[in-house]
């Protein structure tokens, strides 16, 4: 099972000193704290993609190829790439370069977004959201999985006898996930090609996020993937992790009363019953996350969200080791444990999809259709 | 057969007219639809209590509390609703308000509602026609022709005889359309909303998604 971290690139404000970061210094303690996850031990580092302030995630491979060059181990991925207003050409090319600089530690989250003008400037149809999402992975899928691709759509220029460069390493392009709080269409559009599916809950209660998983688990059988149990799902969390619950909670509570995603709004002990916050010692975090797998089943990626609230980067920095020297080895062992044999432990990677060969099914463009690649006739 | 009557009532104080109002016309519309040869029964969305899960719901990206959502799945398997609320500021309270907000968009569409104000004097008595009725039009609810205003003179004194006659005439209009309604499961449902309170399960086929877009 794989676990890391997720920053969506938020400049927030200390509340408890005011001070706010420059630009400068958020990349590169967003840049420290992947760098801390490899240390410690974690597995993924994955960033947001944003085209406003107060985010600064807008150059997502610049960054995870900076992040590359410095790291041997980790597995760099998207939370999310904007599927709907990028241009699925530019995120071939992007990710497959991506690919060969990092030696294949590349995965993708595909996301619509959240911020609806984000849209407009680019020139899209926010009410087009999700047959963007929708044609633009089609077409994303073919131009990494043909060598030479013809193809008109209704959202993009036409494309007549193109090449995307480089081609994915290996000729084995990169495992895609889908995510979605809400949108059964994402989950369908996940299922439907043997994607992953990462359901993002730090908003939402784990009865919801069971119901989306569900869904994707049941479709993913049906489309002819595996067993439902074998669907590859992914999940976020948060916490602030400290010796005693008591001080997670002194310290953090300045940080959640006013920061702008959490703030004047549920208590802290409110919001922590409602979501997957979990504010306390690494045990408390260990048994709030183990229970996620009796709500939705064993499962192959669990991210968190370390970097919120403002938090300065010293405390995420110490937030990252507790997470690697106290949480996630008790989570492998009890994860591992409670696992049937039949339900693999790791998203797909590189490695595993370079050793299934080149005829597996992640090399059809629709493998739910069987040999019928590409465009239908 | 019984039908389910859903009263919702956003007085503030305690006791409230908002709610001495809205009882009213439940007893009525319960009377009403047994004088058509059916039985109701009637359970009551006292707003207020809701209000701080309201503002959790609001503040959490929507998303709803244990409280709100038993509420809007009350609303949206409801067969008639009665909507009653205190005018404040030349409108709807802002209670009653972030209430409909939190509705499925297709929570009452088609359900037959009654709708009621009150307020201090009969000068408010236009927000009946000119803030519920569109606010439940945007909903496509079936709102009945009689709408109940109530101003504090209402309730006592000369002419509050006439307050009566009007829940009489409203509860049998709202009662008319409950039981012309097709029953649920017996053919088409124009009064089963949806409490978007679960994750559909009946998904579109990716291939008909896929469908008509660039492959």
């Amino acid at each position: 099972m794989q676990f890391g971290i997720f920053s969506v690139g938020d400049i927030t404000p200390d509340p408890t000193t005011g001070r706010v970061p420059t630009d400068g210094e958020r990349i590169a303690a967003m840049t420290s704290y992947a760098l801390k996850a490899e240390e410690v031990g974690l597995d993924v580092f994955a960033t947001g993609q944003h085209h406003n302030p107060p985010f600064i995630s807008s150059a997502p491979t610049t960054h995870l190829a900076y992040i590359a060059a410095q790291t041997q181990r980790l597995q760099l991925s998207t939370a999310t790439t904007l599927i709907t207003t990028t241009d699925p050409v530019r995120i071939a090319e992007d990710y497959a370069f991506l690919q060969h600089l990092s030696g294949g530690r590349v995965d993708l989250m595909m996301g619509r977004g959240n911020t609806g003008p984000v849209y407009p400037w680019f020139g899209k149809d926010i009410r087009q959201g999700v047959p963007l999402a929708i044609e633009n992975y089609h077409l994303l899928r073919r131009l990494w999985r043909e060598e030479v691709v013809d193809w008109q759509g209704k959202f993009r220029t036409p494309l007549q006898g193109f090449t995307a460069t480089p081609r994915p390493l290996d000729g084995t392009p990169p495992f895609v996930w889908h995510g979605s709080i809400r949108s059964t269409e994402i989950a369908e559009q996940a299922a439907y090609y043997g994607d992953g599916f990462f359901h993002n809950n730090i908003f939402w209660n784990i009865e919801h996020t069971a119901q989306m998983v569900g869904l994707y688990r049941r479709r993913f059988e049906h489309y002819g993937h595996g067993s439902a149990d074998q669907a590859v799902v992914g999940l976020g969390g948060q916490a602030f992790i400290a010796g005693s619950e008591a001080e997670a909670k002194r310290t953090f509570r300045p940080y959640f009363d006013v920061a702008p995603v959490y703030g004047h709004g549920p208590s802290l002990e409110e919001f922590s019953r409602m979501t997957p916050l979990t504010v306390g010692t690494p045990e408390m975090v260990i048994e709030r996350t183990l229970g996620f797998a009796d709500a939705v089943g064993d499962y192959q990626r669990q991210l968190f969200l370390i970097d919120h609230a403002g938090l300065p980067q010293e405390v995420v920095l110490e937030q990252i080791e507790i997470l690697g020297r106290d949480v996630v080895p008790v989570l492998r062992r009890e994860f591992e444990a409670r696992r049937p044999a039949h339900v693999p432990s790791d998203p797909p990677t590189h490695a595993s999809m370079v050793a299934q060969g080149p005829d597996a099914p992640h090399h059809l463009v629709a493998p739910a259709r069987g040999a019928a690649v590409g465009a239908p006739a | 057969m019984t039908r389910r009557i859903v009263v919702l009532t956003a007085g503030l104080s305690q006791p409230s007219s908002t709610r001495l109002l809205a009882d009213r016309l439940a007893d009525a519309v319960v009377t009403q639809v047994s004088a058509r040869g059916e039985a109701a029964t009637v359970e009551v969305v006292e707003l207020r209590e809701l209000a701080h899960d309201l503002a959790t719901t609001m503040t959490t990206g929507g998303m709803p509390t244990p409280a709100v959502e038993a509420a809007r799945e009350l609303v949206s398997g409801a067969d008639a609703l009665v909507a009653v609320t205190p005018v404040f500021a030349a409108s709807y309270s802002g209670l009653f308000k972030m209430f409909v907000d939190v509705l499925d968009p297709e929570a009452v569409a088609g359900t037959p509602v009654l709708v009621a104000a009150t307020a201090g004097t009969a000068r408010h008595q236009l927000v009946l026609d000119h803030a519920l009725r569109p606010l439940f039009a945007y909903l496509r609810a079936a709102v009945v022709p009689t709408g109940v205003f109530a101003a504090t003179d209402d309730f006592g004194g000369a002419g509050s005889g006439e307050l009566g006659e009007r829940i009489t005439r409203a509860a049998g209009e709202l009662a008319t359309a409950v039981v012309a309604a097709v029953v649920v499961g017996l053919g088409s449902d124009p009064a089963s909303g949806r409490a978007g309170t679960r994750v559909g399960q009946d998904v579109t086929d990716f291939e008909d998604l896929l469908a008509g877009l660039g492959q």
